[in-house]
This record gives C-alpha cells, structure tokens and sequence, in this order.
C-alpha cells in the first residue's frame, strides 16, 4: 500500500488525474515498436498494457524533496551579496553612470589573480611547458623560456609515465610530485615527512570534505571549529550531517585561542551527547588572520592527544605572514618537537597553492598531509580517493613547485625572489594601509591581520541601524554590507558568513585590491561610513 | 597507547561500504608486481594517454600559451604556436577575470558555458541554456553532486544498470543511499528491458524503497552498447511515468564503432517527444573531456546540463558548488576547445581531424580485434563493442576453477584475473566490480593498448585462457570433486 502525507493528498489526486489524461494521449500519439532481431528492447506495447499507476509526489528535484542537508549548507561567501554585486556590475556595464561607482570591487573572496595580482613566472613556464611537452625538443623553446624552467619541466615530465599529463595518476598524485613535496615539508619543518601520508586533491577544500566524510558517521558527531570560522567548515560539516561545536576566539586578544574555552565547548557537547571527533585549526586564520604563537600550538596538541581528537590543520596560510613578531610553525613540526609521533596524535595538515604568494585559485591545487592514523583508516581514505580517481595533473604540478621553488643559485631564482617579495611586501603594506583606516573609521575596531588575506573588522552599529535592518528582515552587519556596495562597489561579506560572538557585528574585506587602487578604496570607504553614521547615529 | 581518535571501527559506516574496484585489488596488485619489475599492462581503467594515446596538438598548444600569456607578448611565439591557438589562447584569456589562475564562476566560465550551450544546440538541434550547465572537476564530481542532491538516507533509490560503472554504487553507498539494480540483457547485446526496470522498482518499493532517479550509461561502461533512439523513448517514458530523474552518463558520446546505432542524447529525444513530457521529466546529462578521442583524464574537466530542474533547485545545486569555490580553469578550457574544435579553413584544421580521425578510427579497429580475440578463446564469449572503451568478456569458468578460487578466498573471478595478471602481466578488472547475474563472470579490459601492441597481448590472453581452461576443465573424464 502507497502511503503519502495527509496534506499532499489534495495535489496528488488533482496531478494524478492530469498525468493519467497526458499519458492517455501520449501512449495514442507515439506508438513504440520493437526493433530486429538485433533489438535490445522488449518492450510491450504500451497500447495493449494497462497504464500502469500514476507517479506520486513532487518531481525527484524539488525543494521540498532534495537532500535536506543541502538545504542546510550555508556559504557567504559567495551568497546574496555577490548575487546582487554581480547584478549591478551588468548593469554598470549595460548603463554607465547608473550607479554611484566605476566598478565593482570584490572584496569578499580571496581570489587573488582576479584582482590583478601576477602568477609567479617560473611556475607559469614549467605548467605551460608540462602542458604541451612536444615544444621542449625544439630549439626555439630555448628561446622563449629559461632554461631551469625547461630543466623542471623534464624532471617533472620524467616522473610521470609516459610522460602523459592527460593520464589519470596514481589516486594520491604522481610519486615524484609526492616525493618533491615531502621534501619540502622536510626542508620547511626540519622533520621528515613521508610521500605516502600526502593526497593530492583539487584544492585543499575537496581533502576537507573528505575528513569530515569519514569523520562524520550521525549528528551525534561533532567537530570543533572556531568562531569566526571559513564558512567551508560549517557548511562541510551540515552536508555531511555532523555537528559542528563552536569555540569562539578571543577579539579582544588578538582573536586570540583560550584553552579554556576550547576545554569548556568540548565539556559542554559532551554532556549533550555529541561524540566530539575533531578539533579544526585554521592558522593562520581566516577571517582573523592571527597567527598562533608556539606555546598555545603546544597547548592544543596536547589538547588533542589528551582528548582522543583529530587535529585538523587548516595551514593554506602558511606563506601569508606579515608581522616580525610571529613565525609559522606546522603543527606536524610542534608536534614532532614535543617528542610527539603518529602513535601520539592524529594530525591531518592542509595545504593549497591558491593563497601564499602564488595565489593560484583556478588550479584547483593542494594536498593533505596524514599522520598518526592506522593502515586500515589509511586504506578508506586512499579508497575514498580512488573513485575521484585522480586530482588534476596541473594542480599536482603546482603543488609539487609551491613546495620546491627556486633555490639560490637557480637561474630563475632572483627573478622569484623578486616576484615573490614583491607580492608579500605588498601584502602585508596593504594590510596595514586597510587595517588603519578601519581604525580610523567612527565606531569600528580592527585587529591587525598579522598573517592570510583579510581584515575582521568589527562595527558597533547605533541601534538606529539595528532597527532599520531589522524593518527589512536582514540583519544589521548585512544591511550594513548592502549599503555599502550600493554605495561604493565594494563587495564585503557580513560576519553573520563567519560566526560572531552574538550581538556583535563584523564584516570581512580581503586586501587583494592592487595597491595603486587602495587610496580610493579608503576614501570611498571612509565617506560612505560617515555618511552612514549621519544617518543612523542614536 | 589510548585509542586512536580517528580508527577503523569509529569511521562512518557508508565510507566502509564503498567498493571501486576499477582502483581495487587488481590494481593494487598490478602495482606492487610493476614495482618489483614485472612488465605490467594497464588495462584496468579508460585512460588513453596512460597506454600511449598522444593528446591532441592544438589544445595543448593553446592551453599552454594561456598558462604563460608573457608567451603571448614575445615576438618569436609564432615559431612555436600557431596563429590560430595564439588567437584562440587571447580569446580564452579574455572569457576570464585574471586568467588560469583566478577561481571563476562557481559554475565554470560563462563565456565557456555558452560554448558548451552552442554545442549542445548544434548536436541537438535543441537550444540549451548556458545557465543550467555546470562545469565541475571531471563529470564524476557532477555524477556526486547530484546523487548527493537527490539521496535523503537509505529510503531513496537509484536504479542503476548491471553491469554497471562502479562510480554509482560507490555514491550511493557514500551518501547512504540504496542501490536498485536493473539488469542488461547479456544475449540481447546488452540490451535494456523495460520489463525488468519495472520489476526492478516494484521490488524496489515493496521493500519501503521511494525510488528517486535512474541511472543510464550511453554508450555504456562497461558493456559498450549504444541505446537506439526507440530504447531512449521507453527510457524517459518511463521515468516520467514513475516520477524519476533520469541521470544520462553520456561520457562515451564520441566513442561509437558501428553505424546502426549513432550517439543520440537523451535531451534530443526528449526534446523530439514533445510537451508535456519534454518540459516535465527531470533530465541531468554527463559529458567530459576524459573520454572521447581527447582522452584528457588527468585534465579533470567535465560538466552536467540540467533539463526541468526547477530555478530554486538550480540555487541548491548552485550553493553547493560555490562551497568548492570553482571547478579547475585549464580543463574548462580543454572543454570549450572540446566543444569548439578547429574549423574547416583554420591553419589547425588539418592536423586535427587527421589526428582526431586516426584515434577514431583505431579504436575502431582494436574494438573489432578485442572482440575477435575474446571469441577465439575457449570458454570466453564476448560482444561486440559497439562503444566506449571498454571490452567486457564473459569467461564460463569450469567448477574447479570456481573451486579452487574458493579455496584461495576469492571471488572466482578475481582469481582468474590474478592469474592472468601474474602470467601475463595484462591488468583487468573482474566482472564482480560491475555486477553480473549470479555465477556468471566477467572481466572488462580496455581497447585501449596501442594497435602495434593488441595482437601480442591477445596471443598471449589467448594462450594463459586455455592453458587455464586446460588445468581446470575435467575433461579427461575423471569424476568432479
């Protein structure tokens, strides 16, 4: 017996008698015979065959019948507000003069290139070479590219069979890209790191997912992230159906992590029955950009050891650091300098060639590190990575020159070095520039960015403005974003995309506009926040 | 040493359910003999470049010059790249905000998806919305994010075709659904009964299953055959009837070896049945940039094409795919070189079509050797492989052989596939990755290996085949065990 909800009944009875009257006419209307001898249908006639009963319910891809976890999953960072950005830029397009602005300046994702930032050369030479290896037997390739670019390229070339970069890999990446990796994690951390531990993924993002999948086994599993967080978590964690356990970190330090209070959130979900898997570290962090000093990486290893959790490292940061009073340290590395080994702690590390100095988004390249998991564990996650087959070849290339650039001596290392320390130089300028004027602005306080992409900044917004967000059912740092692109063009997202202590408001800008095109964000910036305050100040 | 945070017995149940056997045991196996020497052939998976299939030039010429544009800029770039890539590469470049290094669009290039869109009109005769096309990281990511759109929990079911490609099981025991098997029919070449469909979801639903969407493979993997305009109709058809989305895994379009049965795509004949049918039934169509005569696997490229999937739905689907920020620009670029290849008059055209045709028409040849091969053996009978890449042998082992596979712990065809990779070093995957009816067994290999190669390697299957048949056939009357 067919059972169908009570309030469905009305709907299905009036489409059933539609569907029956369409089918009718259908099955009059197109006859089906079968085919020859070599025919690989035998299908009756639908003429003579009764009709058979009527489908039942909503269409298979409907809101009301799709994976409610999917409903569920939320991220800002590319929501409304870029939606409604990338409205007005048509319309800017379409009708100049139409809005109080030239452009529209995406300030909410950390998409370097796209803001005119330059690809590192010697990378860009060795993919293009990888690309199209026909080219590196003529002479005239002598011509257009350097000759370690060319060196790399075969090195590269010889470690892939065949030389086929359009082959399907090894599941976990190439051996030889692996291997080159490890080495630089060696060279990075002063410990060895095994080719073995390390997947190759497209982005670091997809080698999340995969942590929480395996993590993940009911909503009774929870996972601890920080608040504010890089909403990839929050919504990796509703698609896979867990928990996730907030713990919120500290803006009045810095945005600062309290043992404390990451002991309080793991206590407190206990008690509600969440089985905590995993504690998630972003560091350095996004959106806060704080960099976490050594002592407080030890407290969280031991932490992690002490409480039977999964540390996972979000490190995609590790070359986005602009302040000489702090230093990224792996947590492998802490771990291993503890005395700490894979029998000691579970440690996954993250790593991506879309941020750093390289900024390659569109490559879709990264890795995660394992250790500290048993064979059989190991065998589900290279399992899991099998059915994607392989991650894509030029990502893996990538990941494997990130980790193995330029060494003094090399005859593109200067020009690196100078494409390198330009960008980063830049960086940490622009961070400064955007984190003062933040400060100067009535009523926001900015931490510094000491290490990523972004700004936090926080707004006290007058209960003016609380109120008017409220009378148009958005909350206030929303409004407040919204405003601002009106306004301006510049797209930030609100701080509700990252988690926020309740009753405070932020929103998060990235420094990726290019340096000359600073000045004007400032003022544009600066003028539209006076002009808000006049308008909201209680 | 306290229990580890993360161990086998605390891992979510669904990822301990997946099987892919494409990457599985064989292979592992084949691996390790390959490490320690062992000349091993690679049948396993439908990877062209990985058996010496030679990329196509004119993509990599103009993939190449879009991850160095400072090339663009050198006056001596003509030595090397044609006009015609040179002026394509700038196109591309312009189509992006910042070149191959920029996430795009979560859904992929728009200037690339009115490509696809264009391509899909010009094959069709349909037009198609560039809008409701996603590119994504190869068209299993897109297979994933649907089911993974589609599945509520164990409740939901997919019918999904035996034999089928493992990816679908793996999915579906990932995101915890139910697997609703549909059978192919071996004697009738592979053919598809809707009979049997029905009865599939009948059973399906008497066990509290809601079936939710059907899978079909055109041309199929691992069976080759190519499902004729009538067979489709019946297909929608009865989707539409029983309210299911159908998910047409259309990766092999270009793949075909015989003229009686061209590609067609579901779309079209949808499209060809007419309202209210073409503007109801829910239709998600696979194309990539992996198959074909492109063979670009290690590029990732691939996209889906959604078909009265409704607008707040498109949000859904769209949302997610925004999580993973966008799919990898250099393989949205082979797409639209894929979909735009060189025109007649083009500098490039020539060599093109007369690399393109070559692969064509080799794997033409190899389908037609394989198939022929298979057949001479003893015990094996093998259809002919009308497309896609695959060739998928039935072996009727003898009752010893079946036995001493018992003996050795292994499903019996994963046994006779082990052995003709220690003999031969010719890695295969068992029929029992895919599905097959009840004790009959199967390996499916690849038409893939060079031409110049296939005739020794089907030598040698042919002689490890009957010496094996040879050890395990009682026909020296002796009575059976």
């Amino acid at each position: 017996m067919r059972r169908f909800a009570a309030e469905r009944a009305k709907d299905l009875i009036r489409s059933q008698s539609l569907q029956r009257q369409n089918r009718r006419r259908y099955c009059l209307l197109s006859p089906l015979f079968p085919l020859s001898s070599r025919s690989q249908s035998r299908f009756l006639s639908s003429a003579s065959a009764p009709d058979p009963p009527p489908a039942m319910g909503s269409p298979p891809v409907t809101l009301d019948t799709i994976n409610p976890k999917v409903l569920k999953c939320e991220y800002a960072v590319r929501g409304e507000i870029v939606s409604i950005a990338q409205r007005l830029q048509q319309e800017l397009k379409e009708n100049p003069g139409s809005h109080p602005f030239d452009e529209i300046l995406y300030c909410n994702i950390g998409n370097p290139q796209s803001l005119g930032q330059q690809p590192i050369t010697f990378f860009r030479e060795v993919l293009a070479l990888c690309d199209h290896p026909s080219i590196l037997d003529k002479s005239e390739t002598q011509g257009l590219f350097s000759a370690d670019a060319i060196e790399r390229a075969w090195q590269i070339l010889d470690q892939i069979p065949g030389r086929a970069t359009g082959a399907y890999s090894h599941s976990q990446g190439i051996k030889g890209l692996r291997d080159a990796i490890a080495a630089g994690i060696e060279a990075r951390d002063g410990f060895p790191a095994d080719p073995n531990d390390i997947f190759l993924t497209d982005g670091a993002s997809p080698a999340v997912h995969m942590m929480m999948q395996l993590l993940t086994r009911s909503e009774s599993d929870g996972i601890l992230c920080p608040i504010p967080q890089y909403p990839l978590y929050s919504a990796s964690i509703a698609l896979h159906g867990g928990t996730l356990v907030p713990y919120y970190l500290d803006e009045e330090a810095g945005w600062g992590l309290e043992m404390s209070e990451l002991q309080k959130q793991l206590d407190s979900a206990r008690s509600k029955g969440i089985t905590v898997r995993a504690l998630v570290v972003i560091n350095p962090g996004n959106p806060t950009g704080q960099v976490l000093a050594e002592e407080n990486q030890q407290q969280i290893v031991e932490f992690c050891k002490k409480e039977g959790l999964v540390l996972l490292a979000d490190e995609v940061y590790q070359e986005n650091i602009y302040v000489p009073d702090k230093q990224f340290h792996s947590f492998k590395k802490i771990a291993h300098s503890m005395g700490y080994g894979d029998n000691d702690i579970s440690l996954v590390s993250f790593q991506s060639v879309s941020k750093g100095y390289y900024g390659e988004c569109g490559k879709r390249g990264g890795y995660m590190e394992v250790t500290g998991f048993s064979a059989d564990v190991r065998e589900q996650i290279y399992k899991v990575a099998s059915v994607n087959l392989c991650s894509n070849i030029t990502g893996q290339i990538l990941a494997s020159l990130v980790m193995n650039p330029p060494k003094v001596g090399d005859e593109s290392y200067e020009s690196y070095r100078e494409e390198r320390d330009g960008i980063l130089s830049s960086l940490a300028r622009r961070a400064k520039i955007l984190e003062n004027a933040f400060n100067s602005l009535e009523g926001i306080t900015c931490n510094r960015a000491e290490g990523a992409m972004y700004l936090f900044p926080r707004i006290d917004l007058p209960q003016k403005a609380i109120k008017a967000a409220e009378a148009v059912k958005t909350a206030p740092d929303a409004f407040y974003c919204r405003r601002l692109l009106d306004a301006t063009g510049i797209v930030v997202v609100a701080g509700s995309g990252f988690g926020q202590v309740p009753g405070t408001w932020h929103f998060r800008c990235t420094i990726l506009p290019q340096e000359d095109k600073i000045p004007a964000v400032v003022s544009r910036l600066t003028e539209f926040h006076k002009k808000f305050m006049d308008e909201f100040r209680d | 040493m306290a229990p580890r945070a993360l161990d086998y017995e605390s891992l979510n149940e669904n990822v301990k359910k997946v099987q892919y056997a494409v990457r599985g045991e064989l292979y592992l196996r084949a691996s390790e003999l390959q490490k320690e020497g062992k000349k091993i052939i690679f049948t396993n998976v439908g990877n062209p470049h990985a058996l010496g299939q030679k990329p196509l030039t004119f993509p990599r010429q103009v993939v190449a010059l879009c991850q160095a544009p400072f090339l663009l800029d050198d006056p001596n770039v003509g030595l090397l790249f044609p006009a015609d890539a040179i002026a394509r590469a700038k196109h591309y470049l312009s189509l992006t905000t910042g070149g191959l290094g920029a996430y795009s669009d979560s859904r992929g290039l728009p200037g690339i998806r009115k490509e696809v869109a264009e391509f899909i009109g010009r094959r069709d005769g349909y037009p198609s919305d560039p809008e409701l096309i996603f590119l994504t990281d190869g068209a299993s990511k897109g297979v994933m994010q649907m089911l993974n759109t589609i599945i509520r929990g164990e409740g939901d079911g997919v019918l999904v075709p035996v034999p089928q490609y493992p990816l679908y099981s793996a999915a579906i025991a990932l995101f915890g659904g139910s697997l609703v098997p549909y059978h192919l029919e071996e004697t009738a070449n592979w053919g598809l009964d809707v009979n049997d469909l029905r009865q599939s979801v009948s059973r399906a639903r008497a066990n509290g299953i809601t079936v939710r969407a059907m899978v079909i493979i055109n041309p199929g993997n691992p069976t080759g055959q190519c499902l004729s305009e009538a067979n489709l109709k019946e297909i929608l058809y009865f989707c539409y009837q029983e309210n299911l989305v159908l998910l047409g895994d259309e990766v092999y379009q270009q793949n075909v070896y015989q003229d009686e049965r061209p590609f067609i795509s579901a779309r079209k004949v949808l499209m060809n049945m007419g309202p209210p049918i073409s503007r109801e039934l829910q239709l998600v169509s696979f194309h990539t940039v992996s198959k074909g005569y492109w063979g670009e696997c290690g590029q990732r490229g691939g996209y889906f094409e959604m078909t009265n999937i409704p607008p707040k739905s498109v949000d859904e689907i769209y949302k997610v795919a925004s999580v993973s920020l966008s799919p990898n620009v250099p393989a949205q670029i082979f797409m639209g070189l894929m979909v735009n290849p060189p025109k007649p008059g083009d500098i490039s055209y020539d060599l093109y079509v007369r690399e393109s045709k070559g692969i064509l028409e080799s794997l033409r040849r190899r389908a037609k050797i394989m198939t022929d091969g298979f057949n001479s053996c003893r015990n094996v009978v093998c259809n002919f492989t009308e497309g896609a890449m695959y060739s998928f042998p039935q072996i009727r082992l003898p009752p010893r052989a079946i036995q001493a596979a018992k003996q050795a712990g292994k499903v019996p065809d994963v046994f006779y596939c082990l052995k003709l990779l220690e003999a031969t070093g010719i890695s295969t995957v068992p029929g029992s990755g895919f599905g097959q009816k009840e004790g009959v067994f199967h390996l499916r290999t690849t038409i893939l290996p060079a031409e110049e190669d296939m005739p020794e390697i089907m030598v040698s299957f042919k002689k490890f085949n009957d010496e094996f048949m040879e050890q395990y056939e009682d026909h020296r009357g002796y009575s059976r065990m």
